[in-house]
Order: C-alpha cells, then structure tokens, then sequence
C-alpha cells in the first residue's frame, strides 16, 4: 500500500543575502512516520521547519505539506498543522486550562469538544492539581509535555516539534517519547528537529543537515549499517565533522 | 469570529494579571492629573521683587505699595543700591528688580516725564515677560491715578482718551488649571494607548508566543484586532477615571456633550493604538519600544500645545503640529471642556482623527506579516 | 586591569549593537534642543484675532491697520455682530477679539472718551494676558501719536532691561533642562538596565564569582555611559553655542566640572537602582516614570518651582537634576563662578555619596 506523502519539498531554499543557510533540499515524509530532522547547531534545521510551518517564505524552490503548496496555500496549511516551538511558548501568565482552551478556540474547536478533551488531556498529563495554576509555576518537564499535548489538541495531520526536550532530565525525556510514539500510533505524522542523537534512535527515519545541505537520509539502522557505525552519534560525527558552520 | 473572542479572553485575563498594568491605569492617571497641573503652573504669584528706591517719595511709597498689594509680587529686598538687588537676582533670591530714580515725584511734577527701570531674570523669558507685564499694568494704573489727581476739571483735559476695556471668556478666573487639566487627559489617553500597546505586543516577539500564533489558522486582522480592542477599552475606562479625577480635584465639568468627547476620544485612540502597533513592529525588545514610545511622546507631546500654545511656534513647527495626532486631541480636550463647542465646530478635527486612524492601521497591518 | 578594559570593550560593543536605543539617546536630546529652542516660544506671533467695528469710521480704520501691520496679529475675520463672537471663539478660530464701540470717532472727538473692548479667550490665561497686553500697545501707541502734539502729562516711563538673555531666547531655559534630564536618562537609567540586565541572564552570577572583585564588575558597567553622556553633553553644549546662539558666560572647566560631579550622581542614583529590582522592565519603568517625569516637572525645567504647592517644592529638593540645572544655569548663563555654585555642589556630592552607601550596604545584603 503506498503511503500517502504529507510532506514533499523539492530544492527548498532559504537565501539571506548570500548566505544560504538551506540550500535546495529535497526530501518527503510519510504519514504516521516519526521522522527525525537533524542537524548541529547552525545546520539550517530551524531555518527549513519554519519555511515548512509557513513563516518564512522560501528565496526559491518548492514544497507541499499535506498536500497544499507552502506558497500558495498557507493558511490551509496552518489548519491541518501542530507546532511546538523551542521556547515551549505557552503563555506564561494563563493558566493550564487557560491556555487549553485558548489554543482549542483557535483551532476552531466547539466549546463541548474543547470541555471534553481539555479535562481528558489534564487527566492524562495528572495535572488536575494544577489545571488553575499558571503555566509559569510548572517544572519545566510538566511545561514541556503540556506544551506537547496542546500542540496536537486539535489533532493535526502533522505537528512539527523545534528541539522539544531541550535542558529536560533523561526519565522526562524518555516519557515525552512515549507520548510522540502514541501520537504516530494515532496517525499524526511527527517532524521533530534534535540534535541529542540518542533520539534519532526512535525515529522511523532521520535526516542529517550539515551546512544547509541533507548529507544523508534513511532509517537508523539503515544509516549505522551504510555508515559502519555503532550508534547514530558516530553516524553524526562522520558526517558533521568536515561542517564549516555552527559549532 | 470565534476566533477574535478566544483571543480577547486572553487579552484581558492577561491584562489583569499584570499588576504593572494595573497600576498604569489606575494610579497614574490620578497621580498624573494631581501632580502635573499643580506643578504646570505658570500663573504668576510669588515674582520676587527687589526694589531700589533712591527718591523715598510719597509717590515712590505709593508705587510700592501698590505693587506689592497686587498679589502678583513678593517683596523680598528693598536696598539703596542696584548692586545690591543684583546679587540678589544672582543668587535665585529676586526675579524682578524695579529702580526708582532719585527725583522720581519731583520729575513727573516739574518735568512731565520720569524714568522707571526694570531688570528682569530673562533665563526664562516667558516668566520674565509676564513679569514685566504684570509690573506695566501696575504701573500704567498708578500713572493714570496721578493723572487724574492733577488733572481734575474735563476741560483742562482736552485730550481724546481711548479706554480699553477687557475680558476674559471661558476661564474668567483666568485659572491656569483649565488649560493644563484638558491637556493632561488627553496626555493620559495617549499614553495608555500608545505605550502599553507597543509594550504588549513586543513582549509576545520576545517571549515566543507571537510565532506560536503565527502558525494558527489565526487571520492577520483577528490578530490585530484582538490587540486593539482592549487597550481601546482601557484607554476610554482610563478618560472616564480622568474627568471623574477632574471633577473632585478640580472641579472641572466639561461644557459641551460628553458624547462628543467619547466619540472623539474613541476615533483618536484608534489612531494612536493605530500607531503603537506599528511602533511595536519596528522594536525587537522591550526596552527598544519604551524608548521609541517616550521619543515620540516626548515630541507629540511637546509640539501637542500641552504647555505653550501652538500659534507661538514658528512656521515649520507648526506644520509638524498639522501631522501630530496629540495636537487635535489636546485642542479638542480644551474647546470641548472649556468652551463646550458643538460637533460641528469640531468637525474638522474628527475628519483629521479619522484619517490618522486610517492611515496607521492600515500601515501596521501591512506591515505585520505573519511571515518573514 | 586588562580584565577590566575586556569588560567595558564588552559593554561597549553590547551598547552599539542595540542601535534602535543608540537612535534614541542620542537624537533624543538633539531633538528636544530644537523644539525646545526654536518651537516652544512665548514671543506672540501671527496671533489669529477678529475685529467687530461697529463705527466703521476713519478712526477705526487707522486703528484696525495697525493691527494688519503688526506682526502679533493677524486679522482672520471681520465680525459683524456681537453674537458672532462667541461662535468664532468656540470653533476655535480667534483668540482675541476686538470691538469698536458705535460711533467711536465721534465720541473720541467730542465727548474725548470712546470705548475698545478686547475679549480674550482665556482657556490658555497667560496666552491671554499676553495678547491683551499687546493688543492694549498697539491702541496706546495710536493714542500716543494722536497726542503727540499735546503732550501727555505725568508720565511714568519705563526701561526694560532683560538681565543674562537679552533676546529672551527659549533655549537659555531649556538647555539646561535638557542637559539634566539626558544625562539622568543615560546614566540612570541606561546604568541600572544594564546592571539589572545581568542579574536577569544569570551572568552577574558568574562574574561574581570571577576573581574580578565585584566593584570593578560595576565600574566596567559605569564607564562606558559615564564616556556616552560626556559624549552627549558635549555635542549638546556644541548645539547650544552654536545653533542656537547660547553663551557660556562663565568657565567652560567649570561648567564641565560641574557636569561631571552631576554625572556621578546620577551613575550612582542607576547603581541603587539597580540594586532594588531584579527585572530590566522594572528598572527602565521606575527610571522612566519614577524619575523622569519628576525630572521634567519639579526640577525647574519647563515650570518655574516657585509657584508650585509647597509639597511639589519640597520634593523637589531631592531631585539631583534641579541642583544642577541651577548651577548650570549659573556658570553658563550668568557667568557665576565657584562662589556662586558651591552649595548646590556640595548637594549633588552628598547625594553621590549617599546613593553609593545604600547601594552598598544592600548589595553585601544580598550576598549575606
């Protein structure tokens, strides 16, 4: 069965001035996938998702995401996506259900749905003690899951996740995975963007950007065989090591 | 349109949760409107005055008493030298210096004619003006006293005499505080209008939150609307606190129909929001805003008419006070409360507001762009 | 030593990278000198004014051409009933008014009394006052040519002579207001955010705990905006002398001794600042609303202290910028020296030294 393409891009660009910091990449996600974008500090990875979140336009190239294209069809895009940026940005001075709701009305959701699965989520997350606390007095691994569950509320085709465990302890770390393989067994595509290269374990498929450029793509395993290597951080190393940008 | 009620939820229960924001609207526009009248006062009462009275005359006498019972002035020194009186102007202890020529009564007696000298601190050359002003009428009163002291049969005065009569309309008593409270109202609107919006909405650039909801389905003007609503609720509760402040302090009730004063105040916040946004869209940090805010402020509020009147600005000037929203608000603040002109008299200011509101809106929302 | 220069190298490039701010400190008071020189005047010009002449004699008519030609009015409409004038003043076109009684020439010749009101508009009382004035030397002075043959009697003359500002320019009052109030923008409020804004980052932590002691972690803050406002003053004193024509009277050492003294102040004044609140915004907020606008309206600047409520007076003596304001003013305007600063100096040094020990005593607090 071929399964369908939800996002397809083909020599995406992104110029500032003459420095290219995504240079004509071309790849595609299936849906239900984890698939993992990855990439050192100053790679290009931000750059590309915010082109494919749709807000930054692209200097040339093209792309489609669930099927609309990037430049044309923004606003159809943003309906059938999920975002989690990498400053988790809940609204600090809301409280939980505050900014359930918030994000639920956004979305376009009915004020019963909203209800229903607002109190389902805070359920799930064990924050009934918090639900009318402000978002600023959560531990950050609370913060950082909450942040999660709001950004595939409205259960987006795909939700894209900028560095989602960054400064989060190991067990914290290991439970927001738990909750993005639970999310693909629903059916929601998940893009996330990491530089930790233990989480390229769980993904279906990775990427690697080095200097705006995808040096390689393929499953995990796939890659550790092609590249002899025993885990996805000698993968990364091999790779990366003759990078000129970032760190 | 959903949409725009989830987001002015948040607006407001953002808005009461800030204690910074709360103090804004509440305790500064009493604290504005109680201070700055009190302090904008260039009502003339206490001019020091140091006389120098070299002729000890019953005229000489008379003058000073005269002077001195105007309430105007308060006589801190009366010496012999004009060194003397001059260290005093030195030393910030005298304004106003009046010589009294030896001879003064003999001369105006024998010789028709005698000579008073006034020297004036003029560093502030309005205050010294108006003292000097103030010092002529005296002494104009007190000539024509002792004309008509000598000149007592209309015969013997054969000569045509104007008489000028004055008044003063609108603020018969002349209060200082009727000019400044308007002004200051319109200061406040301003203010709350312009800063806390800019503020508002950088500090969503600076926390993240703005590209959160860049990435919603949200429509550019549901955005902007979702800003604008709020603080323009504010601004207008922030007016309703200042004419009730103006009222108990000052006993200050508007002549003309409030309803004309709402309608205006409502067009011209959405102009200055209008404009705040846009200032919002130019800063990258908080403190960036602040300071362009206070930059402009500082200039509208300046070149608004708030402390001197705009027919004194020179020309170019006066340009800049035809494309500065403040300037039409302070005047129709001041017509309004003051003079209680009609809709009409003020229909041209509307028409200018309007625009303005046109104008800013439509460049902040061209300018916003969900995408970079 | 080496350290230190790294540091304020540090501060520096921080300083010029934010160039929106850079903007703003520094054609703030550019800014502020030109309108405050050449646009907020109190000289009368081109007033808008009405004229009801209910003799329309040739009297009148001298009268009336006497204000075309006067440069302080000029006549926007002709009235022709009583019941006009209120309706003129409400729309705002008029600010004076002046009306001719019926049969002026006849009256004046004959009965040798005819009547001219003036109505002011008096919601700007001072504008009134002033117009009125003007308007009564104009009327005077035709009275006077009209009498020129018969001399009038007794009369009382008086000289004016405008002591330190001859001209009665508006910047003699206001440049020194400017300099007060941008050097405690710079090095007030300029100095607590950005000590304020190493606490927030967390790196003030980190220097502490560098073996650079801690009050030299606070001199490499202080410098670079003790270096901006010198900077500022000069191009400001530069402006002042020569665009808008101000003396300096007196020592310009002096006048820049001063300064300095003055700068120290308000640098300490953003030390304690700083050493009260943990939040950037908090600290430009306190600065801008807590001290700027009590700047601006208590330090002598634009309203004169003396007619103010005696508590606005006396809040006013703790303001730093008054102090120097008056020795500014001083040294640059009357041309006073040491003699006649020295108290005000002595003020502003024990202000300095006052701030300093508070800042002190709350920041060995907060290791404590």
């Amino acid at each position: 069965m071929q399964k369908e393409i939800v996002i397809k891009t083909d020599k995406l660009t992104k110029r500032f001035s003459d420095f290219v910091a995504v240079n004509e990449i071309t790849f595609e996600v299936y849906q239900g996938e984890i698939f993992g974008f990855l990439g050192a500090n100053g790679a290009g990875k931000t750059t590309a998702m915010k082109m494919l979140i749709g807000i930054s336009k692209p200097t040339s190239g093209k792309a489609a995401i669930a099927g609309y294209d990037i430049d044309k069809n923004t606003e159809e895009i943003k309906k059938s996506i999920g975002y989690m940026s990498q400053k988790f940005s809940l609204y600090e001075d809301l409280t939980v259900k505050e900014n359930i709701t918030l994000f639920g009305g956004i979305y376009g959701l009915n004020d019963s749905d909203i209800k229903i699965k607002s109190e389902a989520l805070i359920q799930k997350l064990g924050l009934q003690n918090e639900a009318d606390k402000l978002v600023a007095s959560l531990p950050l691994g609370w913060k950082q899951k909450l942040a999660f569950s709001i950004a595939i509320f409205h259960s987006p085709k795909i939700v894209f996740l900028d560095e989602p465990t960054g400064g989060v302890d190991p067990i914290t770390r290991r439970q927001f995975w738990d909750m993005i393989y639970e999310a693909a067994h629903n059916g929601i595509t998940v893009f996330v963007t990491t530089h930790y290269m233990d989480e390229a374990e769980y993904c279906d498929r990775v990427s690697i950007m080095v200097d705006g450029v995808i040096e390689a793509l393929d499953s995990p395993s796939q890659l550790k065989q092609n590249y002899n290597a025993q885990s996805m951080d000698e993968v990364f190393l091999m790779l990366a090591r003759g990078a000129k940008r970032g760190d | 349109m959903r949409t725009l009620l989830f987001l002015l939820r948040k607006e407001f229960l953002q808005i009461f949760r800030d204690k910074l924001i709360i103090r804004m609207i509440f305790i500064m526009p009493v604290m504005q409107l109680l201070i700055l009248p009190n302090a904008a006062n260039f009502e003339m009462k206490n001019i020091l005055l140091s006389i120098v009275d070299h002729d000890h005359s019953e005229y000489s006498k008379k003058l000073i008493d005269k002077i001195t019972a105007s309430g105007y002035f308060k006589l801190v020194n009366s010496s012999q030298s004009y060194d003397e009186a001059l260290k005093q102007i030195e030393q910030d202890k005298a304004d106003l210096i009046i010589e009294i020529p030896a001879n003064f009564e003999v001369d105006i007696i024998k010789e028709n004619q005698s000579n008073l000298m006034i020297s004036a601190n003029a560093i502030n050359g309005q205050t010294a003006g108006l003292a000097i002003s103030y010092s002529n009428s005296i002494i104009r009163e007190f000539n024509s006293l002792i004309r008509t002291d000598w000149i007592v049969q209309p015969r013997l005065n054969p000569l045509p005499t104007i008489e000028i009569t004055s008044s003063n309309w609108f603020n018969p008593k002349m209060n200082y505080k009727f000019f400044i409270v308007p002004g200051v109202l319109g200061l406040l609107v301003t203010l709350v209008g312009f800063i806390l919006t800019a503020l508002n909405i950088v500090k969503e650039k600076e926390s993240g939150t703005i590209e959160q909801l860049n990435v919603t389905p949200i429509k550019k003007y549901q955005f902007i609307l979702g800003k604008l609503i709020p603080f323009w609720v504010i601004g207008m509760f922030v007016m309703t606190i200042g004419f009730v402040v103006s009222f108990i302090f000052y006993g200050i009730f508007p002549e003309g129909s409030f309803i004309v004063g709402y309608l205006f105040a409502g067009v011209y916040l959405i102009a200055i929001l209008g404009f705040g946004l846009l200032t919002s869209t130019f800063a990258e940090t908080q403190q960036q805003a602040m300071f362009i805010a206070y930059f402009f402020m500082m200039i509208f509020v300046l070149l608004g008419g708030l402390f001197s009147p705009i027919e004194n600005m020179p020309d170019w000037a006066k340009v800049l006070t035809y494309i500065n929203p403040v300037s039409y608000l302070i005047e129709v603040m001041r017509m309004l409360v003051l003079k209680g002109s009609s809709f009409w008299d003020l229909r041209f200011h509307f028409l200018i507001v309007l625009g303005f509101a046109i104008f800013f809106n439509s460049l902040a929302i061209f300018k916003y762009k969900k995408t970079v | 030593m080496k350290q230190l220069f790294n540091f304020i190298k540090k501060e520096f490039h921080h300083i010029f990278r934010d160039y929106r701010s850079m903007l703003v400190l520094l054609g703030l008071p550019i800014v502020q000198l030109l309108i405050f020189g050449f646009a907020i005047t109190n000289e009368t010009k081109n007033t808008n004014i009405a004229i009801l002449d209910n003799a329309k004699d040739e009297t009148t008519q001298q009268i009336i051409s006497k204000f075309e030609n006067s440069d302080y009015f000029d006549i926007e409409i002709t009235l022709k009933s009583n019941d006009e004038i209120e309706k003129e003043f409400k729309s705002g076109k008029i600010k004076l008014a002046v009306v001719f009684q019926e049969d002026f020439q006849n009256e004046l010749f004959h009965s040798n009394k005819a009547q001219i009101q003036l109505i002011a508009d008096a919601t700007d009382p001072n504008q009134a006052t002033t117009l009125v004035n003007y308007a009564s030397a104009i009327i005077q002075d035709y009275q006077t040519d009209l009498n020129s043959e018969n001399k009038l009697p007794y009369q009382i003359k008086t000289e004016l002579r405008m002591l330190y500002n001859p001209e009665l320019k508006g910047a003699y009052t206001s440049v020194p207001g400017v300099m007060g109030m941008i050097l405690l923008l710079i090095s007030t409020m300029m100095t607590s955010i950005s000590i304020v804004r190493e606490k927030e980052l967390g790196t003030m932590e980190i220097l502490l705990v560098s073996p650079m002691k801690p009050y030299l972690v606070i001199l490499s803050k202080v410098i670079p905006y003790f270096v901006i406002s010198l900077i500022n003053v000069t191009t400001i004193l530069l402006l002042s002398v020569h665009i808008l024509g101000m003396p300096i009277q007196g020592s310009t050492i002096l006048l820049i001794a001063i300064t300095i003294i003055y700068i120290f102040c308000a640098l300490s004044l953003g030390i304690l600042i700083s050493t009260i609140t943990d939040s950037q915004l908090a600290a430009m907020l306190i600065s801008l609303l807590g001290l700027m606008l009590p700047v601006v309206m208590l330090s002598g600047y634009v309203f004169p202290v003396a007619n103010m409520p005696i508590i606005l007076q006396v809040i006013s003596n703790i303001v730093p910028a008054k102090w120097y304001i008056i020795m500014v003013k001083s040294v640059m305007i009357k041309g006073l020296g040491i003699s006649g600063i020295w108290k005000e100096a002595i003020i502003l040094l024990g202000m300095t030294i006052f701030f300093i020990i508070i800042s002190i005593k709350r920041f060995k607090i907060r290791l404590a």
